[in-house]
């Protein structure tokens, strides 16, 4: 049974794309009302982990307990109705593009209540002046910078006050100021709007500076977890490598091959 | 080297078979009615226009053009037979029977089929497929229940045009430009086209080819790998799956219909 503290519970979580294991025996708690981060490098699947939890994948086995209900247990109407509870800001934004930012944001609020218009607009307002971006309601999706779109993607997936909200590498290409912007956004939504994050990143100072608790994955499972402070102290060199950004290390910089020389003087 | 080949054989067909469940899972969940009716309204209505109002240009030109050649190939023999007043009949019939269902059918697949394939891949690359699930709608109803409907609704009408756009342009050249007598061109056809055996016959097939074309395109685009490379294949087996199935479909309801 999950406990209240924790919103999320990830237990004994194997998952297998075709016959390439991605995850082996994955245990995650993730706290109600914090940032929790998950860090690892590329390619090791860590937006599957959030696909994961969304339910949007299903794992080999294991458990995934979401504020009570076990996402792998439901079924396709189940898991629609717990979605309502979760936001999910994708890497790109996603956003529509044939639809203005208003409309965007609005769109979440259209399909699942029957609220007036002046009430939608009232809503998708004072969504888009939290992420600052009020005055670009008119603009469409093809007409804002990478920043501006991952925040208005961000003002669509609080929409409906979700109680979770994942965060799906939100600091890829972003240049300082925008990485600066969404690195506060994420904090201070989490702390006004009273939510749950969960930041899956690999960029390890902005992680460090909003996260309240850090998860690294790699080799298909949780090598470290602890507080932002713990894990500066952590002295497994696969960790240090990782937060250090050490070319060479456990996680080596050759991809595997054949002897070096032999390789060159082999014309054959 | 057998083995391999079996093996490659074995895999091609475990491919072709879960290939047609998830077309199949994608049309039944597409066409569950989902409790959402007044909401789907206006999206039906928007691509009714991409896909069936943005074809007409290229069918109504199409049948025009078709009309008069059939009209002048169809001049050139019956006038060695004196039986040039039966050319009315012979284009209606060719129209109606044949033409019109079929090559509006490859129009359309090659328009508007292989757009719905495109839009869709995109729209899977770019997340937005994933972004409706996460916002807990689901988008067989959001997006492919719309396009399908829009097919279904289009291709039939589009194909009644390109006929009736087809005649007019065979009037124009056999009777305009050739002489061939206006009372004779319209009153031999009107003596000779059925309503149930040419004319309900076409539109049958029409609409088998409307389900096959559209539900072609949105499974391709729906399955495709979402990469710049995946899109273009999926974009190509639209069109070239659903030419293949028109052609053989239109074999097959021929030969039930007037075999």
């Amino acid at each position: 049974m999950i406990s209240s503290d924790n919103i999320i519970e990830i237990s004994n979580l194997h998952f297998s794309r075709e016959e390439r294991a991605i995850y082996q025996d994955i245990n995650l708690k993730v706290p109600r009302g914090k940032v929790t981060a998950i860090m690892g490098p590329s390619g090791i699947g860590k937006t599957t982990l959030l696909r994961l939890i969304g339910g949007q994948l299903k794992p080999s086995s294991g458990a995934i307990e979401f504020d009570g209900d076990d996402i792998t247990q439901c079924n396709r109407k189940q898991l629609y109705k717990v979605r309502r509870k979760m936001g999910m800001l994708f890497q790109s934004g996603a956003l529509f593009t044939e639809m203005s930012v208003f409309d965007n944001i609005a769109f979440p609020i259209r399909e699942h209540t029957d609220l007036s218009e002046s009430i939608i607009r009232k809503i998708v307002l004072m969504k888009l002046e939290a992420v600052g971006l009020r005055g670009a309601a008119k603009l469409f999706p093809s007409e804002l910078s990478g920043g501006m779109a991952r925040r208005a993607a961000l003002a669509r997936s609080i929409a409906l006050d979700p109680e979770l909200i994942m965060y799906d590498e939100p600091f890829a290409g972003q240049d300082p100021i925008s990485m600066g912007v969404i690195v506060r956004l994420i904090r201070e939504l989490n702390d006004a709007l009273g939510l749950t994050s969960i930041v899956v990143s690999h960029d390890v100072e902005e992680v460090l500076s909003i996260a309240d608790y850090v998860y690294i994955v790699a080799n298909k499972t949780v090598i470290a977890h602890g507080t932002p402070e713990q894990l500066r102290h952590e002295s497994s060199e696969q960790v240090i490598q990782f937060m250090q950004g050490k070319p060479d290390g456990p996680v080596p910089f050759h991809f595997p091959s054949d002897d070096y020389k032999k390789d060159i003087f082999n014309n054959a | 080297m057998l083995d391999k080949r079996l093996q490659s054989l074995g895999r091609h067909g475990v491919d072709f078979i879960t290939g047609a469940g998830r077309a199949g899972a994608l049309l039944i969940g597409a066409l569950k009615p989902a409790g959402r009716g007044l909401k789907l309204l206006p999206l039906l209505i928007k691509q009714l226009y991409i896909v069936g109002v943005q074809s007409l240009i290229i069918i109504v030109v199409s049948g025009l053009f078709i009309g008069m050649v059939l009209s002048l190939q169809g001049y050139t023999i019956l006038v060695g037979y004196g039986a040039e007043q039966s050319l009315g009949q012979m284009v209606a019939l060719s129209l109606l029977r044949e033409l019109g269902p079929v090559v509006s059918a490859l129009l359309f697949a090659g328009r508007a089929g292989s757009a719905l394939t495109a839009e869709i891949g995109l729209m899977k690359s770019n997340e937005q497929l994933s972004s409706l699930e996460m916002m807990a709608i689901d988008p067989l109803h959001q997006v492919i229940a719309p396009r399908f409907w829009a097919g279904i609704i289009s291709l039939p009408l589009l194909s009644a045009i390109f006929s009736t756009v087809g005649i007019l342009g065979g009037h124009l050249v056999g009777v305009d430009w050739l002489g061939v007598d206006t009372g004779a061109f319209w009153s031999v056809m009107q003596a000779s086209v059925e309503w149930q055996e040419d004319i309900v016959n076409g539109g049958i097939k029409s609409l088998v080819f409307a389900v096959v074309v559209t539900w072609i395109a949105l499974h391709k685009g729906y399955d495709a790998v979402p990469t710049s490379e995946g899109i273009s294949k999926a974009t190509t087996s639209t069109v070239v799956q659903s030419s293949l199935a028109i052609l053989g479909l239109d074999f097959v309801l021929t030969a039930l219909m007037f075999g």
